[in-house]
């Protein structure tokens, strides 16, 4: 029941991510890849396209899966699972918790929750990057040029970063990294 | 048209806008929101806006559709609850749904499967750097620190070893341990604090 899958694998990601864009990828590539629904190339892909889309980037990417997968409807049912907790839970804190949510029990409870949060960000990305790097399925154990261009965008956002005292925008970095991949690959 | 549906279109179309025009997500959506919201038509103060944002931050799911349905809610009631967060979702929806009609098989073209390449490395790099940041604001502390430092141990080798520890397992268990903890260490004051 792909319908069904789709529901609770992004119920999931709308229930369990806090902050931005980029600390939910790691847990929409936990769903993505347990369900087989993508390989990480392409969700690679994907988090590239909803990243130079407008909107919020969790919605674009829900759509995106859910009508790649299911069509219409699949895409209807993801973006909808997506939203909704996050939709039911602001009702919620507006009428009921406003207290709950200040009490001293849900904040130590979501003072674990947050750092756990930040190790498996930080994990997964070290993860990505070692992945593209080092590829132990394939025949060459290092792929030098992933490690090329690992080392070209951290040297573009370091210098950006000295320059102009801001990070750089991250569409720019991924257009930067696409054309990277164009010309070494 | 009477005033209530007046303000409910009006929520609608700002939200539709806020959803069209922004990109990148997240905290770039936020400062949208804020000058529509707070300086064009104000419909929030600046101070509950910081609040909105603290909220947004601490509950789950897209910080944006967080601040429309707050909007909206407060704003118009239930009804306008659910126009904010459609208006906002709804351009997304209909943009991404076009797209993926089209490019379904783009990925056999070498060049973009070439590009993909380069795109994983950028993505692994923005996923990282957001962890970073976080990191840096995160309370310096031996709590949290052992916390970030154990889930980022066991969700790397669960990676590398095809374990398949489920994220949201991971932090259920953070959250009962951090409680855990909590409740362990406030006994002994509570105690001590009867008289109060």
């Amino acid at each position: 029941m792909i319908y069904l899958e789709l529901l609770m694998g992004f119920l999931k990601v709308g229930c369990f991510t806090f902050g931005g864009a980029y600390s939910a990828i790691p847990l929409i590539r936990d769903v993505v890849l347990s369900y087989n629904w993508l390989s990480d190339e392409e969700l690679s892909y994907m988090i590239a396209v909803s990243e130079s889309t407008p909107g919020p980037i969790m919605v674009n990417l829900a759509t995106y899966v859910g009508s790649s997968q299911a069509g219409f409807w699949g895409a209807v049912l993801a973006t909808l699972a997506v939203v909704l907790p996050s939709f039911f839970v602001i009702l919620l804190v507006m009428n009921l918790l406003k207290t709950v949510l200040k009490s001293k029990y849900a904040q130590a409870v979501l003072q674990g929750v947050k750092p756990c949060m930040i190790g498996i960000i930080l994990a997964t990305g070290c993860y990505m990057i070692l992945h593209s790097c080092f590829p132990l399925t394939q025949s060459a154990k290092v792929d030098v040029r992933a490690l090329l261009i690992t080392a070209a965008l951290i040297a573009c956002m370091s210098a950006y970063r000295h320059l102009k005292k801001e990070k750089p925008s991250p569409i720019a970095l991924i257009v930067l990294s696409a054309v990277l991949g164009m010309i070494l690959y | 048209m009477d005033r209530r549906s007046s303000v409910l279109a009006d929520l609608f179309f700002s939200f539709m806008k806020v959803g069209l025009f922004t990109f990148g997500g997240g905290y770039a959506m936020i400062s949208v929101i804020t000058d529509i919201c707070v300086q064009r038509k104000q419909w929030l103060s600046q101070e509950e806006m910081l609040d909105l944002t603290v909220v947004a931050e601490s509950t789950p799911g897209p910080i944006a559709i967080n601040c429309a349905t707050y909007v909206g809610c407060k704003m118009a009631g239930m009804s306008g609850a659910v126009l904010a967060t459609l208006g906002i979702v709804l351009p997304s929806f209909v943009i991404l749904y076009c797209i993926s009609m089209f490019l379904e098989h783009f990925l056999e073209y070498r060049v973009v499967a070439a590009a993909c390449m380069g795109i994983k490395v950028g993505v692994g790099l923005l996923v990282l750097d957001a962890g970073l940041t976080m990191l840096k604001k995160m309370k310096k502390k031996p709590q949290p620190r052992i916390i970030a430092g154990c889930a980022f141990a066991v969700m790397l080798l669960s990676n590398i070893f095809r374990l398949g520890i489920s994220s949201v397992v991971l932090m259920l268990t953070a959250g009962v341990i951090s409680l855990s903890v909590f409740i362990a260490r406030e006994k002994p004051v509570c105690k001590g604090g009867e008289g109060r």
